[in-house]
């Protein structure tokens, strides 16, 4: 093997950094699902009658469903009787401010270089940051009340705004959209709950840090983002997990409603645990992602930047409802080692001259498999509708495997669409350029990958394009080789 | 400055380079002619460290250390630069970006501070001058939908920025009309200095009249079988290489 190539493997097959375990008691219920378990998380959280029955009936459905095995992914079979459905950090009363907040736990977030006071301070970004399940610090939420915008734990939600949470849970992704979605409906713990009044323009960054700790949890956010007339907001979502021994599930809904000239962004960099090099360990992340755009003029914006877990089986996608509305996707999935990846978005186009986008960057490095899966579906009645879809792949290493399924369905004549597909492989003669100007192989890799991923991250928001490029360059030396 | 002894180099598994002796001073200008597959850009690559060659025999020495036991990005940042025959592209990754991050990796190997924006931006203008090129160029991606002249240009750029001891241009000539050669000559020619050296490895004399070289060395299957001045690149022009492989037998050349 040339030097190049062993510095490319040496490169990749670095250790996860953020691997650590923090030290807390943890509330956590049984392992095993069934009714009871459920009463018992909908109990633990004071929840209403209706929201256990909606929980109850979805568990009732997910019983009957059986685990989708269409992606281009393998795992071993999952024991869901043999998982914990509901930890939280103990704490007697909610803190009131981060200075109630268990200072190990701040600890943890001050390691993943997230400080939240500072980010309080100078960065101007409301963090809800859920550690486990339970939400444990929310900031800027004053300031933005005042504007009427509601930004806190989906726990909190059901209490305080029943109305606004009947209204739109399970409106984009109803409990039994699929196994993964039925399953988070039934014993989903936490998440985030926002809602944009008419008009206004979120004037920060919303975000949230998700955060895996305790051992053999598994997670079940559940996000619920609600844009009326003419609002606007941006969200992010980042994550990073420590290390663990066995499998964890993740099992994600996030649904956006986007009225009449409404607009969602929403950004997500994710670095769950990948598993260790011969892919041990590590988090199975399958989500449920869909926005709607319901309304006219509406759009909603998926960015995502996707680095970790074992599995990933994820398709953001946009319900092109109202007439001329706008759906968006650009993704970057770097897989590594023996990570698996299936992803990609579905942009349905009902509403008339609806436009959507779809730009994916596929890296593939180690023995990793990466999958683009999208649909693009023009209904009857979507005159005018619009689709360009470019999809490029970039393999590192003669292991790993690069995959592209579009999918097109197309019931209306006046549709125009557009596919462009791109496969290419790192060269080792990029790298001896970067080189021989006295740039190391590490610095070239990394430069070579970001350049290949440039039209995803000026997508993100400033601070959050930093942040991936530095995920990406971490996970370089794991991620891309 | 460069002394290269009993060079042998072999490209998957086939010997390329035979025993090649050359000796570079400080404010030379080598020229290294010859025919095609003789071995030239094998020479070029091999300086710079390319894997693809293997060293079989032979060292060389680069400012007394030996040179094959640097790492190429090691050889940049002591001042070796080759100017590629065809260079690389590198989407999404802009020019300017892909230049700053050269020289300042250069600089930092060499105990300098690292340039900023603003005084980087300054010296690229004035560099850009020597080799006529547009400043758009800057901000699209490394020689990606550059012409062939472009990409050229962009060579003698990142050499002018980057300032290298000993510049190795291989076939820089290739693929330029009269112009363009001229433009490109003209900045190689500006950059000469006592302190640097330059080896040109061409096929043809034409860039020669623009690059007046100190020497000139034919090389014939992967050994120089005659050096001379500039004179001899005008005798290899008007006889062709046939006169110089003749040369090659080594009977003939000890009589």
């Amino acid at each position: 093997m040339s030097t190049n190539a062993q510095d490319l493997e040496k490169l990749t097959s670095g250790d996860y950094k953020y691997g650590f375990v923090t030290d807390i008691e943890a509330d956590t219920v049984p392992k095993g699902l069934n009714e009871a378990v459920i009463r018992m998380i909908s109990q633990k959280k004071n929840e209403p009658e209706w929201m256990t029955e909606w929980r109850l009936k979805a568990f009732r459905m997910w019983r009957k469903m059986e685990e989708p095995h269409w992606a281009h992914v393998d795992f071993p079979p999952i024991d869901y009787q043999d998982i914990s459905y509901y930890s939280a950090p103990k704490m007697k009363d909610g803190p009131k401010s981060l200075d109630e907040v268990d200072p190990e736990l701040l600890a943890t977030y001050e390691k993943l270089g997230i400080p939240l006071k500072e980010q309080e301070l100078l960065a101007g970004v409301a963090v809800d940051a859920v550690f486990d399940s339970v939400s444990v610090a929310t900031t800027f939420k004053e300031k933005l009340h005042e504007m009427g915008i509601i930004f806190c734990s989906f726990s909190e939600a059901v209490q305080d705004h029943p109305d606004l949470v009947k209204k739109y849970l399970g409106s984009v992704v109803p409990a039994t959209d699929n196994f993964f979605a039925a399953l988070n409906s039934a014993v989903f713990t936490d998440g985030s709950f926002v809602y944009i009044p008419q008009g206004v323009r979120c004037p920060m960054e919303l975000s949230t840090y998700f955060r895996i700790n305790s051992l053999g949890t598994g997670q079940f956010e559940r996000t619920l983002i609600v844009a009326e007339e003419g609002a606007y907001v941006s969200y992010l979502e980042g994550c990073t997990a420590p290390i663990r021994d066995e499998n964890q599930l993740h099992a994600a809904v996030v649904e956006l409603v986007a009225l009449d000239n409404a607009e969602i962004k929403y950004s997500t960099v994710q670095n769950w645990y990948p598993g260790d090099k011969d892919g041990k360990g590590g988090i199975y992340n399958f989500v449920t992602k869909r926005g709607k755009c319901a309304g006219v003029n509406s759009k909603i914006s998926w960015t995502q930047v996707e680095t970790g877990s074992a599995i990933t089986w994820k398709y953001p996608s946009c319900i092109l409802a109202g007439d001329n509305s706008v759906g968006e996707f650009y993704s970057v999935a770097v897989t590594n080692n023996r990570q698996q990846a299936d992803t990609g978005t579905k942009m349905i186009h009902i509403g008339k001259n609806t436009r959507s986008t779809i730009v994916s960057k596929g890296i593939s490095a180690g023995y990793s498999q990466n999958t683009y899966r999208g649909l693009v579906k023009i209904g009857k009645n979507a005159d005018g509708a619009r689709n360009f879809s470019q999809c490029d792949s970039m393999l590192m290493g003669d292991k790993c495997g690069a995959h592209t399924f579009p999918y097109i369905e197309n019931h209306n004549s006046t549709a125009q669409m557009e596919h462009e597909a791109t496969t290419s492989k790192i060269g080792e003669d990029q790298i001896f350029y970067c080189n021989q100007r006295g740039i190391s192989t590490e610095d070239a890799v990394n430069m070579i990958v970001n350049g290949f991923c440039k039209e995803v991250f000026r997508e993100l928001p400033m601070e959050f394009a930093v942040e991936a490029q530095k995920l990406l360059g971490i996970s370089l030396e794991g991620s891309v080789g | 400055m460069l002394e290269i002894r009993n060079l042998h180099a072999r490209v998957e598994g086939k010997e390329i380079l035979k025993g090649v002796d050359l000796t570079v001073n400080a404010g030379e200008i080598h020229a290294i002619m010859g025919p095609n597959g003789s071995g030239k850009s094998t020479l070029a690559g091999v300086l710079a460290g390319r894997e693809l060659y293997e060293v079989t025999d032979g060292e060389v020495i680069y400012k007394g250390r030996n040179l094959l036991d640097l790492s190429p990005e090691e050889r940049a940042c002591e001042g070796v630069f080759l100017a590629f025959q065809y260079p690389i592209e590198i989407p999404g990754v802009s020019n300017t970006y892909f230049l700053k991050a050269a020289l300042n990796a250069v600089r930092k190997y060499r105990g300098l501070a690292e340039l900023d924006a603003v005084d980087f931006l300054a010296l690229v203008k004035e560099k850009m001058q020597l080799v006529e090129m547009k400043h758009e160029l800057l901000n699209r991606p490394v020689n990606e939908g550059f012409s062939g002249g472009e990409k050229k240009r962009n060579e003698i750029l990142q050499m002018a920025v980057l300032n290298p001891t000993l510049g190795i241009l291989d076939e820089t000539d290739s693929g330029l009309d009269i112009d363009a050669l001229r433009i490109v000559a003209n900045g190689v020619n500006k950059l000469r200095s006592t302190e640097n050296a330059t080896v040109v490895v061409t096929h043809y004399q034409r860039l020669l009249n623009y690059i007046i070289p100190d020497f000139v060395h034919v090389l014939v299957d992967g050994r120089i079988v005659k050096s001379g001045d500039k004179d001899l690149a005008f005798h290899l022009e008007e006889h062709g290489y046939d006169w110089a492989r003749e040369l090659h037998d080594p009977a003939e050349q000890e009589a």
